[in-house]
């Protein structure tokens, strides 16, 4: 193993975990959706099916086992049951993260057949379908239906719901949901604060009380139902003095790829600039994981600056988050700022004070919410370019 | 999530969320369930192998003795058994 500074420069020969984001295009507006702003820029230049299968089938000889198919709504594109038994036949755990809309008798029952893995259903109370979630309408009715159809074709049921201020003091309710749907694992994730959820922070970050509470429900909740259903609880990490270990390290183990083919270290990292990120299309896997200069940026410590550089958790955490320390300091080889030894520790506290301040509910603050739909996608290209 | 402990004449089977198959970049058996990968290097991926469906504990530890005569191996195999049973990798038929 080649070393740069004290950790190793760990080059792997393969990613074990691939994410094919195989189209952005959603029939939901989720205000904490972490695609890119400029997402309907990707709607002409999508992949294949070819192009998806060459992805896989060169991934796989490197190794990858853990195929993620998500989006978008990866349901909106009719070769998602193609894409699964190829990838089945290959020798990968495929995994479908989808919002359940699309998801009919006759898919799932062809997915099965392929040697589908798992599916992942997200809940996606958007603040306009919020209301719609918390009186049992439309949303429950729709995501019951599809956890019925998960059920009986002999899957768990891996229900995923994202968290934020405005959904989290009715946890209450969204757990009795969640049982009633017959949930086996559910997965209680606040919103991460980047792309469309960045816009929107200062909607979506809970704050503390809102938080020991909700975490107080989730606990009661967990001892009333035992082992039945299994409860994640994952408070944001504006909260916590250390920052997280994102992707387990830049190009680590995982590598996702964007519709329109450009391959990424993680899902967001499409927005770090001065870093030329490949094209399925020009280079194959095997370059872009271990020859690509995109993909080697940040592996190692070599880029680290002070504190990271000389800090003893920096084979922990590898400094956090490229994307987060980029998006809130400027500059990608900073420390992530959630780290309380980062210099610019300061715009995260600043945050936290402000979340503590109380709001004017939901409803009143609509207008100023941005939702991820083509119209503001579209508008905010218009605004980069 | 299994509570009691293993008995030894039901059948075993894999859980059904979990693939198991010979990765040659680990070189090495693995089990790979939703998200995630566990290696089962050596006598482990052997044992796992002979887990089809078909065939008890005691089946198991009987095929290992015949494979490899004159080896007292009953002890790891039960303790492996059980540890994957313990984990949820593996289920008895009921």
């Amino acid at each position: 193993m080649e070393k740069i500074g004290s950790l190793p420069m760990i080059k792997p020969k393969g990613p074990l975990w691939v994410n094919a984001e195989i189209t952005y295009k959603c029939p939901l507006h989720c205000v904490f959706c972490y695609n890119p702003l400029d997402y309907a820029s990707t709607f002409k230049s999508e992949l294949s099916t070819e192009d998806w299968l060459k992805v896989f089938k060169q991934s796989r000889d490197l190794g990858s086992v853990q195929l993620g198919i998500s989006g978008g709504e990866p349901l909106m594109r009719d070769d998602v049951e193609i894409m699964v038994s190829e990838a089945s036949q290959m020798g990968y755990y495929v995994n479908l993260l989808t919002s359940g809309i699309g998801l009919t008798e006759k898919r799932i029952s062809a997915f099965k057949e392929g040697g589908l893995g798992q599916i992942q259903l997200s809940f996606q109370d958007s603040t306009k379908e919020l209301n719609d979630f918390l009186s049992s309408t439309k949303t429950f009715e729709l995501k019951s239906k599809v956890a019925k159809l998960i059920k009986e074709h002999d899957y768990p049921m891996v229900l995923n719901v994202v968290l934020h201020r405005l959904n989290i003091d009715h946890i209450d309710q969204i757990l009795e949901m969640a049982e009633a749907m017959g949930a086996d694992h559910v997965e209680l994730a606040n919103s991460q604060y980047y792309a469309w959820a960045l816009k929107n922070r200062a909607y979506l970050m809970p704050s503390e009380e809102q938080l020991r509470k909700a975490e107080e429900t989730t606990n009661r909740f967990r001892e009333k139902i035992g082992n039945k259903m299994k409860l994640y609880f994952i408070v944001p990490d504006y909260y916590a003095n250390r920052p997280k270990a994102c992707m387990n390290g830049w190009g680590s183990v995982f590598l996702n790829v964007a519709p329109d083919g450009l391959a990424l270290p993680c899902h967001e990292a499409r927005m770090l600039p001065g870093l030329t990120f490949p094209n399925v299309r020009d280079h194959d896997m095997e370059w872009i994981w271990n020859e690509s200069p995109a993909f080697n940026a940040y592996r190692g410590d070599s880029w680290m600056k002070e504190p990271c550089r000389s800090c003893d958790e920096r084979a922990t955490d590898f400094g956090g988050c490229r994307c987060q320390a980029f998006q809130l300091t400027g500059d990608a080889a900073n420390t992530d700022p959630v780290c309380d030894k980062s210099e610019h520790h300061h715009i995260i506290t600043e945050q936290i004070e402000l979340a503590q301040k109380p709001q004017p509910p939901a409803a009143d603050i609509k207008p100023i919410i941005f939702y991820r739909d083509d119209k503001n996608s579209k508008a905010l290209i218009e605004e980069n370019t | 999530m299994s509570d009691g402990t293993l008995v030894k004449d039901k059948l075993l089977s894999l859980q059904k969320q979990f693939r198991f198959q010979w990765e040659p970049a680990q070189e090495s058996y693995v089990l790979l369930y939703p998200e995630g990968l566990i290696k089962l290097p050596g006598s482990s991926g052997e044992i796992m192998k002979l887990i089809d469906g078909s065939k008890s504990v005691d089946m198991i530890v009987a095929h290992l003795e015949e494979q490899f005569p004159g080896v007292d191996l009953k002890d790891d195999v039960l303790d492996f058994l059980e540890h994957a049973y313990g984990k949820n990798w593996i289920l008895t038929d009921d």
